[in-house]
């Protein structure tokens, strides 16, 4: 049945009259979507882990619970309490894991929502809002829109100045890196192979998110001829990159490729420069794709190119992790997080 | 027999050997033709080879076990859907009819969902093929029944999607961002990280299993007649049926256990085979096996070069496998006899 010339009609003017009525109380979202802010904020729902991590630094009480239960090591760089919280599931991702019942059940005041601002999320947020009456907030996950999307939140649940001191750290860190990186020459930008998995033979390709943090970083990523997200390549085709650099996430590659007669042959082992990325409590180069990579950055900056980024890393990891984690490390905690555990 | 088989066999033979020809020389890493002599004359003769250390490294490390890992899982999967296909006397049985595939996946994305090294999860793979054929069986032949052989299918069918439940809630509850990619690559099949050590896991079970199939060749003729009447012949149906089995499911797990999930060589091959050298198993496993290498070794060589990044396997073999399978569902009634 097609629908009346009146209910458009009404439709219609209520989305044009709808932005001036509620324009004292609403943020528009990364989407372009007007989402209302709630007069009092106790308890924010997140829709998955980018959400949550972003939550986690700028408003840990407001936390409901985790997509999923952290682990006993990765609760002893956040707050104790805090990071024990239940699991809840996730909304958005890669299928659903929480129910909306389970959702409505928690009384969430706001659900955040933090990634791709792609159709399908901006669908699914639709919905969620519109079958939970719950307000929605899609926020942009991509690198270059940490600030913006910090100063969202926090008008969202009315914290502006510890949003925007967050704010602030994340575009000073982004414009100190870049404005060295820009400075070096194509030509001394190291070849980096991004290795995931056991035989490290999991990569991603040119403009994944999983390499966003190597690409922001100018280095040349070997794997980048194609575009696309992750992939598996041959050892052959790893060999013949002959990359400079090897940044992995896995443990075990990291361990046995130095022992490898075949890897032996790629200039990044020869030379030692493969690099097992900290992850603890949240990874630092890949994933969660969340602020988590910023403290990311200034390591990747120092292995690539060390003359450029004298800073003390342990010095930049304190910081950090009290600013955002909300937690100061002692040494042996740091060199846990540095060593790659977790 | 009427015809002879030496054709076919010939045919068969050619295939493989152009393959490995093929396979050797080319690759992402360039090599000319030269150094691979040299290296392969160097290693007969134990001398050293006057080449870079890389060129050497790819030949025998790299390139030179996954040529010959990939003949062993074609041959492997070729030589398991042979003996389920004359089992089950149909022409629609693929290696993974009692559920060997299903059990290996699971165990597989178990492996990977509790974070294990490389050797445990393949162990994973090929223990959980075993056991869920084991399972299959022992259901099967609870079941009282005239047609043992249809309560058998019925029960991998039935088991097997419980497995590809069980793969699903894995799935489902990995960490989406590190487990969840790693166990699809790992369900589409490849054999990109194949090294020198897995070799012998690899070609254990697979030398085993065939063995005692060639062995029983003249049995398994008799298998494919109808129950009663290879009874009457005064086979003991029933144990013949578990070793054919037992057989057949060590040599596909430990197949699958390598090169992860690659369907259709075990279903096409076979019936390229028996149109080559007719349905006599002492003719027809040998050049199932030489087919079965040799195609999938074609395919791998096409998942390694055609890109940088690799095309898994499994993907390559339906593109294949399923233009040739509508043929077959057209042309059963002809082929089949």
């Amino acid at each position: 049945m097609r629908p009346s010339r009146r209910h458009v009609l009404t439709g219609l003017s209520a989305t044009l009259l709808a932005p001036r009525r509620a324009r004292a109380a609403t943020v528009t979202d990364a989407a372009g979507r007007a989402v209302p802010v709630p007069p009092r904020v106790t308890r924010v729902f997140p829709a998955g882990p980018p959400a949550a991590i972003l939550l986690y630094t700028l408003a840990p009480d407001l936390l409901l619970g985790w997509p999923r239960a952290n682990r006993a090591e990765e609760c002893e760089f956040m707050l104790p309490d805090v990071c024990r919280r239940p699991e809840v599931g996730r909304i958005t991702g890669r299928g659903n894991t929480a129910n909306l019942e389970v959702v409505l059940a928690l009384k969430p005041d706001l659900i955040l929502d933090v990634g791709s601002t792609a159709p399908t999320f901006i669908s699914l947020a639709a919905r969620v809002q519109e079958q939970t009456g719950i307000p929605y907030a899609l926020l942009d996950g991509r690198f270059d829109a940490i600030a913006p999307t910090y100063r969202k939140l926090g008008e969202l649940i009315h914290r502006r100045e510890a949003a925007d001191a967050l704010a602030r750290y994340a575009e000073e860190t982004v414009a100190t890196i870049r404005k060295r990186v820009d400075a070096i020459p194509a030509e001394r930008r190291p070849r980096v192979y991004y290795a995931r998995g056991p035989r490290g033979l999991e990569t991603g390709l040119g403009g994944s998110i999983n390499v966003e943090t190597i690409e922001f970083l100018g280095a040349r990523n070997v794997a980048a001829e194609r575009r696309g997200g992750l992939a598996i390549v041959s050892v052959e085709q790893a060999l013949l990159w002959n990359p400079d650099v090897i940044v992995t996430i896995d443990r075990d590659f990291a361990a046995n490729v130095r022992r490898d007669p075949v890897w032996s042959a790629v200039k990044a082992v020869r030379d030692g420069r493969v690099h097992l990325s900290p992850k603890l409590p949240f990874g630092w180069v890949d994933f969660p794709p969340s602020v988590n990579r910023l403290i990311g950055l200034w390591w990747l900056a120092k292995i690539l190119y060390p003359e450029q980024f004298p800073e003390d890393l342990r010095a930049r990891t304190r910081d950090f992790y009290r600013r955002f984690y909300h937690v100061a490390l002692g040494d042996a905690q740091i060199d846990a997080v540095l060593a790659g555990r977790g | 027999m009427t015809r002879s088989a030496a054709p076919g066999m010939l045919i068969a033979l050619a295939v493989l050997i152009a393959g490995l020809l093929l396979a050797f020389t080319v690759g992402r890493y360039p090599i000319g033709l030269g150094e691979l002599f040299q290296v392969l004359a160097a290693k007969v003769t134990g001398g050293t080879a006057a080449v870079p250390a890389a060129v050497e490294n790819v030949i025998l490390q790299v390139r030179g076990p996954r040529v010959l890992a990939a003949v062993l899982v074609g041959a492997a999967l070729a030589v398991a859907g042979t003996a389920f296909q004359g089992l089950f006397r149909n022409p629609l049985v693929s290696p993974d009819i009692l559920g060997a595939s299903s059990g290996a996946a699971l165990g597989a994305v178990l492996g990977i969902f509790f974070s294990l090294g490389v050797f445990a999860i393949q162990a994973f793979a090929f223990v959980g093929g075993l056991i869920a054929v084991a399972a299959v069986y022992m259901i099967g032949s609870a079941v009282r029944s005239r047609d043992p052989i249809l309560v058998l299918v019925l029960t991998g069918v039935v088991i097997g999607s419980l497995l590809g439940a069980g793969v699903g809630l894995v799935k489902y509850l990995a960490d989406p961002y590190n487990q969840l990619p790693a166990m699809t690559f790992w369900l589409l099949g490849s054999l990109a990280a194949t090294g020198v050590g897995d070799l012998v896991p690899l070609f254990g079970p697979v030398a085993l299993g065939t063995l005692v199939l060639f062995a029983l060749r003249w049995r398994m003729n008799a298998m494919s007649l109808p129950e009663e009447e290879a009874r009457s012949l005064g086979l003991p149906t029933g144990p013949l049926r578990v070793v054919i089995v037992a057989a057949a499911t060590l040599v596909t797990s430990a197949s699958v256990a390598t090169a992860g999930i690659v369907g259709w060589v075990g279903l096409v091959v076979p019936h390229i085979a028996r149109t080559l050298v007719g349905p006599d198993f002492a003719r027809l496993l040998p050049a199932a096996a030489i087919l079965g290498g040799g195609f999938l070794l074609v395919i791998d060589t096409l998942s390694r070069t055609m890109a940088a990044i690799e095309i898994p396997l499994g993907i390559l073999t339906a593109v294949v496998g399923t233009p040739f399978f509508i043929w077959l569902l057209a042309s059963v009634s002809k082929t089949w006899s």
